[in-house]
């Protein structure tokens, strides 16, 4: 095993990635080049056509960001290894993504044919929208599934198109001075999904969004923007992949979800980066009366992913849930959890986070829940598992339950254990690899989460799972 | 063809544990060992499958002429056909026995070959069958929550499943009721055959009358100091170990 390394000095990480792992040389058509200002900014909103009132939303967001300190006082200091200046903000083959795959550049179109994304989207898929570094390349949705009226855009497209429905909403369930990177965000943003689902419409197959960073020194910075309307359904899943690079990559996305009265909104995400791909991501929901957002989220890979999905249940009886799955490989840190807003009587949420820390990989578990003292009825569960493979494991749980009052339930559990050298060797006296043996445990340690992923995603789940441990024993 | 262990040496850190023990078993035959407690026969069987913590000082062990320390890994040698059925069978939280047992024999199948699973299932049932294993066992999660005597039942069905040429059963006795105990001979019985070795650790004389042995083997101190066949079993139940090392010193 490797000693235990200081947390600006990371190690040599080779874990073979062969799904992700490769990239292509692109002469992209615009460039804002290499670090930020306002002029960086004018650049985007000139190739995007934004509207005057998005270039005003970017530059008030631009002087959030440089106002705003990093949050190194609570989260690591590893943040400080960002180099905005040497950061490309910007960049994308145009801005209209094609709408069959054959339109679609070649070098772009093979990536995601290598990353099976076609395939998927013919197998199980409502729609899809494939993201390469700033801007989709390809945007599809079945046929079937507009004529219900549901619309699934890009988020360049949904502000041009529908300013009713994007305005209305844009921005509003995540501030942009939330935070330092969701102020990032703000400024730069470029690419994500605008979903809108009509009244009572039930999408019966999940839509997908394929998130791909193909540059160097890359910063990708995807804007989501979903609302269900009343007694709507929809299921969204994300994938996200990334080559190995020798230099730091910033993916910082700003995701926001709206379910109406009685809609239910499923936001799946596996992602899948690579060792020096910082991921900084801010997510949230807001549930209106009846309403339920449920986050699925696996995260594996990346240097550091700082992510702590949140709902506010702001309409009585509404639901939140959030369903956790993160890996921390040798070298790196998940930093993730969930903030659960009650404010509404009655409301429910629901907690389930499980990682995984091998090596030198430090997972930790952060999680909000707050229950204001004159709230009736409200109930939260929280249950917070690690598993810890050899030594130098760390996991570190903060969970901040606020919460006043007796007439309000909540409950927290938590659990480390260990993989042990008796496990494993036990396993591989059945014949068992040791990779096999860590895979076996860590698999059986999540299966009850795997579980929650729709098959498909299951059964990714599993090989990734699989990829992580082979490599982790080299 | 056997099992040949060779003048073998083994310690624990720096504590010589095994001291130069010597002992074959020939295919087809089944072996006993006998001794006092911490004389190292635990250590015997988890050096012979490659446990990390025990440095193997000098000796060798020929599985059909090959040394099993030419293989490093304990997946290796458990491949090339030494099963170990643990004194103390781990738990291993989430992992099905069925999932368990499943991925173990695919990981004697050659690369790329895919287990069938109805067979697989049709295999597993029968084997649980005969070892009165209920088959809900097969979604419980391996060892987690068994019964002692249901731990060592589920070493006998792997050892069934995965089918190895020697079998070294580490007191897989204690702990069993008198039908448990009946019912684990029976599958142990099942398995002999002129293609499979066993070394039966135990303390109990009983295990032999269901189990009979081809040899019983009394270990004192990391060797074989007596070796007889199986009424020396009885005659260690009337007399106990101090016998044996009295006999030891006078013929020394
Ligand atoms: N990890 C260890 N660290 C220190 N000493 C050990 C370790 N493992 C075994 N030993 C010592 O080695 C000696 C032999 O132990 P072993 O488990 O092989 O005995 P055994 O014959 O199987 O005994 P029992 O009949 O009680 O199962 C004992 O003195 C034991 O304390
Ligand atoms: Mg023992």
């Amino acid at each position: 095993m490797s000693a235990p390394v200081e947390e600006t000095e990371k190690p040599n990480i080779d874990i073979d990635r062969s799904v992700g792992d490769f990239r292509y040389d692109v002469d992209y058509a615009y460039d804002a080049g290499v670090g930020l200002t306002e002029a960086t900014i004018d650049y985007i909103c000139d190739v995007k056509q934004d509207p005057e009132w998005v270039r005003e939303f970017r530059k008030d967001g631009y002087r959030k960001f440089l106002e705003k300190p990093m949050p190194t006082h609570w989260a690591s200091h590893d943040l400080d290894n960002i180099v905005f200046e040497n950061i490309r903000y910007y960049l994308s083959q145009g801005v209209t993504p094609s709408r069959t795959w054959d339109d679609v550049p070649e070098e772009m179109k093979q990536t995601f044919e290598r990353l099976g994304i076609p395939e998927q989207e013919r197998k199980f898929l409502a729609g899809v929208e494939a993201q390469f570094d700033s801007e989709a390349a390809y945007s599809n949705i079945k046929a079937a599934v507009g004529e219900q009226g549901v619309i699934f855009v890009g988020s360049t497209e949904g502000l041009h198109k529908h300013p009713e429905i994007f305005r209305k909403w844009f921005g509003k369930v995540i501030p942009s001075s939330d935070n330092k990177f969701s102020a990032l965000n703000s400024a730069v943003f470029s690419g994500g999904s605008f979903i809108y689902v009509p009244p009572g419409v039930k999408v019966k197959h999940p839509l997908q969004a394929y998130f791909r960073i193909n540059a160097q020194n890359f910063g990708q910075f995807e804007r989501t923007l979903i609302i269900a309307d009343e007694g709507s359904e929809v299921m969204y899943m994300e994938g996200c992949t990334a080559p190995k690079f020798e230099t730091a990559t910033l993916h910082s996305a700003v995701v926001e979800l709206v379910a109406l009265k009685g809609a239910k909104i499923q936001y799946v995400t596996v992602q899948n980066w690579s060792p020096n791909v910082f991921n900084l991501v801010t997510k949230r929901g807001l549930a209106h009366e009846d309403a339920e957002i449920k986050w699925i989220d696996c995260n594996i890979g990346s240097r550091l992913t700082m992510k702590y999905p949140g709902v506010i249940m702001k309409g009585r009886r509404a639901r939140g849930e959030v369903i956790s799955i993160a890996l921390a490989s040798d070298g790196q840190h998940q930093d993730t959890g969930a903030k659960m807003i009650h404010a509404a009587d009655d409301t429910t949420s629901n907690v389930v986070s499980k990682s995984i820390s091998i090596g030198t990989g430090i997972a930790t578990y952060r999680g909000l829940v707050d229950i204001p003292p004159h709230r009736k009825g409200c109930k939260n569960n929280t249950e917070c598992d690690a598993l810890l493979i050899n030594s130098h494991s760390r996991t570190d749980t903060y969970p901040a339950i606020v919460t006043r009052g007796n007439q309000n339930a909540c409950q927290h559990e938590a659990s480390v254990s260990k993989v042990n050298a008796e496990q494993i060797f036990y396993m591989q006296q059945r014949g068992l690899s040791e990779g096999e043996a860590m895979s076996l445990a860590v698999n059986g340690f999540v299966n009850d989460l795997v579980r929650e992923f729709p098959m498909e995603y299951s059964v990714e789940l599993k090989r990734l799972i699989d990829l992580e441990m082979e490599g982790s024993v080299g | 063809m056997s099992l040949s262990i060779q003048n073998l040496t083994a310690s624990i850190g720096d504590q010589p544990i095994l001291k130069g023990l010597n002992l074959e078993i020939p295919k087809g035959e089944v072996h006993a060992i006998m001794g006092k407690n911490g004389s190292g026969k635990s250590t015997l069987a988890k050096v012979m499958a490659g446990h990390p913590d025990y440095t193997v000082t000098g000796g060798d062990v020929l599985l059909d002429g090959e040394s099993l320390f030419t293989l490093e890994e304990p997946d290796q040698r458990a491949r090339a056909g030494l099963f170990l059925a643990f004194q103390y069978p781990m738990e291993i939280p989430g992992v099905t026995i069925a999932n368990f047992i499943r991925a173990a024999v695919q990981a004697r199948l050659p690369e790329g070959e895919e287990l069938e699973a109805t067979d697989y299932y049709a295999n597993l049932y029968a084997k649980m069958d005969a070892l009165k294993i209920a088959r809900t066992f097969t979604s419980r999660s391996v060892n987690e929550g068994f019964s002692g005597g249901e731990k060592k039942r589920c070493e006998i069905l792997q050892m069934a499943m995965l089918e190895p040429k020697y079998c070294v059963l580490d007191e897989t006795d204690s702990g069993l009721d008198i039908d448990a105990l009946k019912i684990v001979s029976e599958g142990v019985n099942a398995m002999r055959s002129p293609d499979r070795g066993f070394l039966v650790i135990t303390h109990y004389q009983r295990l032999l009358d269901y189990i009979v042995p081809d040899k019983v083997h009394v270990m004192v101190d990391g060797r074989i100091v007596m070796t007889g066949d199986k009424d020396l079993a009885l005659e260690l139940e009337a007399k106990g170990y101090d016998w044996v090392t009295e006999d030891q010193l006078a013929t020394a």
